[in-house]
This record gives C-alpha cells, sequence and structure tokens, in this order.
C-alpha cells in the first residue's frame, strides 16, 4: 500500500471519528430532552414520592423540597439549567441517595458494565458457536435442535430464569452464590477500574478474584440466555446466505478442506453482519440489567435505574439515560470500526 | 422453495398452543377449579391433587390464577401490538411519503426510541405516568411503535416510485388516496410478519414491568407479578415457577408463528426486525 493511501486512510478515519463524535453528542442532548420533559410533563410528583406522607401534608415541607431541587422554576430554565451544570460535569444531587448522580454512577457502572461485558464474551462465543453448527447442519438433527433451543432462549422472561436459576444452583445445590459482587465478609479489591475480576487479577488477589468471578456466572448466565438465542439465529442465517455463494463452491471444488471453507470462506465475511447484531444484543443485555441486578442483588446501573424510576428520581433518571446514551454511542462506534478490520473493503463513511 | 403450512410443526405447535391459551381465556370461569382471588385454602400449600400448582403466601389456587392469567395477557399483547403498529405504520407512512423535514424529525424520535434498551424507557414511563396496568401498556407501546415506522417508511419509500403508484397519481389520486388505497395493502405483508415477530417481545416487556411492580397490582393474577410474588416465596418453588411456564409457553409459541411466517411470506423482513 502506498503511504499516500495510508495517509488517506487516517484522514478518513479522523473524518470519521468527529462526524460520529458529532452526531453523538447530538443524541446526548436528544436523550437528555427526552428523559427530561418525559419526567417533568406527568403527573407524577417527585415531591409526593420522596417526601414521606407527613411531609406532604406540610406545603411548607413541599415547597422547600421544590425550590432545593429547582423544580418551582419554569420547564426551560430548569433544562438550561442541568444543560449549563452537565457542561461542568454537574449530574446533580440524586433525591433519594442524597449523593451526587456522578458519585453513584461511578459506583454502579463499572459492576454493570463487567457484567454485561462478561455475558456479550459468553453469548458471541455460544452463540457463534451454535449458529456455525446449525448453518453447516442445515435441516437436519443438529440444526433443528439448535433452533428450537435458540428460540426457547428468546422466549424466556429473563426475571423467571432468574429466579429458577437462583433456586437451583444457589438454593438447591448450592453450586454458585446467589448475590452480590463478593461474599459479605470480603472487601472489595484495590480500585483500578471497579471491576472486580479485573482489579482482583491486576492486583494479583487471587482469592477476591475467584469469589468475584464466581459471583458473576450466575447472573451473567441468566443474561447471556437470550443474546445466545439472537447471536445464533442470526450467525446461522448470515452463513447459509454467503454458503450460497459461487466462490464457495469454488473453495469447495478445488479441494479445500471443510473446516477451512467454513472458517475462512464464510465465517470471515457473516462476521459483518454478526458483529451488527452483537452490538444490538449489548443494548438488549442492559435491558435485561434491570430485571436480573434486581434478583441478585448485583449493585449496578440496572437496580440503580429501576429505584430512581420508581421514586420519579429526576436527576438520577437523567444521569441513567445519558449513561445508556454513551453505551449507544460507543458501542455502534466499535462496531463500526470492527466492520473496517473485518472487511478492509468497508471504507468509513 | 416453498413449505406448506402443514408441513412446518413449529408454526402448527405455536397455532396450537396459542389456541389453546385463547380457549382457556375465554372459558376461564369454567375450566379453572377455582376463584383465582378467593384465599380460602392453606397459605404455601405444594402441589397436590386438590392443587395442581399448589397455594399461593394468601392461599390462593395458583393453577385457577395461571388459568385467569391469560385472560390479561393475551388480550393485552394483541391491543398493543396492533396499536404500536397502527402509530408505526401512520406515522411511517408520513414519513415516507412527504419526506422532507417531517421525515427528518420522525425518524430522529424513532431513533431516540432506538437508543434506549426498551425496558430503561419503558420503565420510566410506566413509572412516570403511575404503576397500572393500563400505563404498562402505553409504556410498551412508546418503545415499541418505530420498529414499525421504520419498516413501512422504507416499504413506502421504494413503493412510491413504484409504475403502480405512478399511474394512479397520474390518474389524480390524492398523496394520501396513494398512500392509504395503493401503497397500504402491499406494506401489510411485511408489517403483519414483524407484528408476529415482535408481539413475544412485547410479552416479555410487559410481564417484565408487572414484575417491577410497574403493571399490574394486586390482587390482579397476572403472570409477571405472579413470578414477582414467587420472588418474595423461593423456597415454595411452585408460585413463581408456573405463571414463568405460562409466560415461556405463549411467547415461545408466538415465536414459533412469526419465525415461520416470515420463512414463508417476507425473508427480507428479517433485517427489519428490532433484535431486542
Amino acid at each position: 500500500m502506498s503511504s499516500a493511501s495510508v495517509g488517506g486512510r487516517h484522514r478518513d478515519l479522523r473524518r470519521f471519528l468527529l462526524q460520529r463524535l458529532g452526531s453523538g453528542l447530538v443524541l446526548c442532548i436528544g436523550i437528555t430532552l427526552v428523559a427530561f420533559v418525559l419526567t417533568h410533563l406527568v403527573p407524577g410528583d417527585p415531591a409526593a414520592a420522596n417526601l414521606g406522607q407527613r411531609a406532604i401534608g406540610d406545603p411548607a415541607a413541599v415547597a422547600a423540597f421544590r425550590h432545593q431541587y429547582g423544580l418551582d422554576r419554569p420547564l426551560p430554565v430548569q433544562y438550561l439549567v442541568y444543560l449549563k451544570s452537565l457542561l461542568h460535569g454537574n449530574l446533580g444531587i440524586s433525591e433519594q441517595s442524597h449523593r451526587p448522580v456522578r458519585t453513584d454512577l461511578a459506583e454502579y457502572i463499572p459492576a454493570t458494565i463487567e457484567l454485561a461485558l462478561f455475558a456479550i464474551v459468553l453469548s458471541l462465543v455460544v452463540g457463534v458457536g451454535f449458529g456455525i453448527v446449525a448453518a453447516v447442519f442445515r435441516d437436519r438433527w443438529p440444526d433443528h435442535l439448535i433452533r428450537v433451543v435458540s428460540l426457547g432462549g428468546v422466549s424466556m422472561p429473563v426475571f423467571w430464569t432468574a429466579l429458577v436459576a437462583f433456586y437451583l444452583l444457589f438454593f438447591k445445590l448450592g453450586w454458585l452464590p446467589g448475590g452480590g459482587r463478593l461474599d459479605p465478609a470480603q472487601n472489595a479489591p484495590t480500585h483500578l477500574t471497579g471491576m472486580f475480576t479485573v482489579d482482583a487479577a491486576v492486583h494479583g488477589q487471587w482469592t477476591l478474584f475467584w469469589s468475584a468471578l464466581r459471583h458473576l456466572v450466575l447472573p451473567a448466565l441468566v443474561l447471556a440466555i437470550y443474546t445466545v438465542g439472537m447471536l445464533t439465529r442470526f450467525t446461522r442465517a448470515s452463513m447459509l446466505e454467503i454458503m450460497g455463494n459461487d466462490y464457495v463452491r469454488a473453495a469447495r471444488l478445488k479441494g479445500l478442506p471443510e473446516r477451512v471453507v467454513i472458517l475462512r470462506h464464510v465465517l470471515r465475511p457473516a462476521l459483518v453482519s454478526i458483529i451488527t447484531v452483537a452490538g444490538v444484543a449489548f443494548g438488549s443485555l442492559l435491558s435485561g440489567t434491570v430485571l436480573v441486578e434486581n434478583i441478585f442483588s448485583w449493585p449496578g446501573v440496572g437496580q440503580y435505574a429501576y429505584r430512581s424510576a420508581v421514586n420519579l428520581d429526576l436527576p438520577a433518571i437523567m444521569g441513567v439515560s445519558l449513561f445508556v446514551a454513551l453505551v449507544y454511542i460507543v458501542v455502534n462506534l466499535v462496531v463500526d470500526l470492527l466492520y473496517g478490520v473485518i472487511d478492509p473493503r468497508i471504507r468509513l463513511s | 422453495m416453498r413449505t406448506p403450512p402443514w408441513r412446518r410443526p413449529l408454526a402448527l405447535a405455536g397455532l396450537a398452543v396459542i389456541g389453546a391459551w385463547a380457549v382457556i381465556a375465554i372459558f376461564a370461569p369454567l375450566v379453572a377449579p377455582q376463584n383465582p382471588l378467593a384465599q380460602k385454602f392453606g397459605i404455601l400449600l405444594g402441589p397436590s391433587s386438590a392443587h395442581w400448582f399448589g397455594t399461593d403466601e394468601l392461599g390462593r389456587d395458583v393453577f385457577s390464577r395461571v388459568l385467569y392469567g391469560a385472560r390479561i395477557t393475551l388480550p393485552l399483547a394483541v391491543i398493543l401490538i396492533v396499536a404500536a403498529m397502527i402509530i408505526g405504520a401512520v406515522l411511517g407512512g408520513i414519513a415516507g411519503f412527504f419526506g422532507g423535514w417531517v421525515d427528518n424529525v420522525l425518524m430522529r424520535v424513532a431513533d431516540l426510541v432506538f437508543a434506549f434498551p426498551g425496558i430503561i424507557l419503558a420503565l420510566a414511563v410506566a413509572a412516570a405516568l403511575g404503576p397500572q396496568l393500563r400505563n404498562a401498556v402505553i409504556a410498551v407501546v412508546v418503545v415499541s411503535w418505530p420498529s414499525y415506522a421504520r419498516l413501512v417508511r422504507s416499504l413506502v419509500l421504494s413503493a412510491r416510485s413504484a409504475q403502480y403508484v405512478v399511474a394512479s397519481r397520474l390518474l389524480g389520486s390524492s398523496g394520501l388516496r396513494v398512500l392509504f388505497t395503493d401503497i397500504r395493502p402491499n406494506a401489510a405483508g411485511p408489517v403483519l410478519v414483524l407484528a408476529a415477530l415482535d408481539i413475544g417481545n412485547a410479552v416479555l416487556l410487559l410481564s417484565g414491568l408487572s414484575f417491577l411492580g410497574l403493571g399490574a397490582q394486586p390482587p390482579t393474577a397476572e403472570w409477571g407479578a405472579m413470578v414477582a410474588e414467587g420472588a418474595q416465596n423461593f423456597n415454595d418453588w411452585w408460585v413463581g415457577l408456573f405463571p414463568g411456564l405460562a409466560i415461556l409457553t405463549v411467547v415461545l409459541a408466538f415465536n414459533f408463528i412469526g419465525d415461520s411466517l416470515r420463512d414463508m411470506l417476507d425473508p427480507r423482513t428479517a433485517r427489519a426486525v428490532r433484535l431486542r
């Protein structure tokens, strides 16, 4: 490759990243606007949700609460005030924990990211594996079996699977710990990323690492059931689509071993659409965390989102929404960059 | 390569299960051995010949409650998918047909909804409107319409320059007339396939909201809420196991039907389906 075209690719990359930054910013503003309008134009009253029964009868207490959180000012002003403090990295004070939302999020986000990353890796390995087997054995019994299993995976209510897994693997068999990120007596490993397995491994705290890993398995397994089903079905479909191509027949005809044909000539191009679905799957994992974290008392964003929604904790809801938007932007960026790695013909634009 | 419907065991199984649940829903008072709300039995009794699925913490018959649950989930699933379909189709049709800023605004809003993981948006909507079954349904509709809008928009865009549409315009039909009489019948197939594929997700989301206490309220016999009761008494496994199995069978059956419909009618829709 000549140096000129290398420079061209770098320019492309920079322009692409700038574009993405721009549209990401627009998305973030849009998300805050939606979350803001949603939580302000509805009948629920945060004062009622956060003050006790007695305080609600006291107009002075309600007024003080509304004043403290700026709820007595006109809506557009409230929004602009929020945006301005957002620019300073200030997400406001959570009405339920009475701590800055940023502190809350900094504590909960690593737990959720750790869980979701573990689950997505698990789903990719199992889902893509199943999908390959199903495609290779198309319309024979392994294919039928995998089809039923993957349809079952996307049909299970995750909150119920979590309960069943909790009952069997923790309560009855005692194979895995039932909740939390560590045993009650254990302290968190030396802080680095907030992801306990990573932190413990980096600092060589192997007992903690083992404990954190064991606590991770059950919620991650439950979360992954849905995404395994999703990835299996898409891997199979895109593999079959590519297997119909002439170049695959040509590869077979020239005597390449089947393994090479499947892995190099079929799987690799199929990975482009698999990666796209994996991005979407990551989003659905985040949805799942809301239900699963509640059952396994996993102190992450999912639980926080649930608590903030139920208590109409507006700053916290906005904070969670922003986090979700950021994840969406980052995941899409990673997916797009991976396209280029998998298939060099795809130009970023 | 078309397989006739009777050669598709999954589709048949799905139809049979949904049919059975529909019959149960309609004739619940005749089928169920007990009143689902009657608190007149022993508390947390295990499954027995008197109570096939045991009793819950208030001494109600779980089997009867599961059967009555079909009366809530099945009609609501249909209602909310039809509502999402109509709203999405109308907005998508408008966006695709008129284009320009209308299209831009509508599609950006759809993008925003897509960016949210379904349950987080639904959670916010349901919590804000207040914990009620009706509000949970609204929340699920709010989350579900954009996939229909996108699909219909793309169908309209591709139909707009088709010969039959151009001919209709030349005959003097107005824009709306073209949209509703000429394009609508051709968009119906893919939209129905999407609805069949999506209805399972809608059921999962709705029962998830009820599980979190944001949908059906006690003492309603709703499956998601019943699983939540099971979570409170998890060593009495029968309280939560059976309602969850009911959700699983319904969603699985809908997915069998949707999957087979897609294979039969429209392989392209597979790509447009929202994958949450």
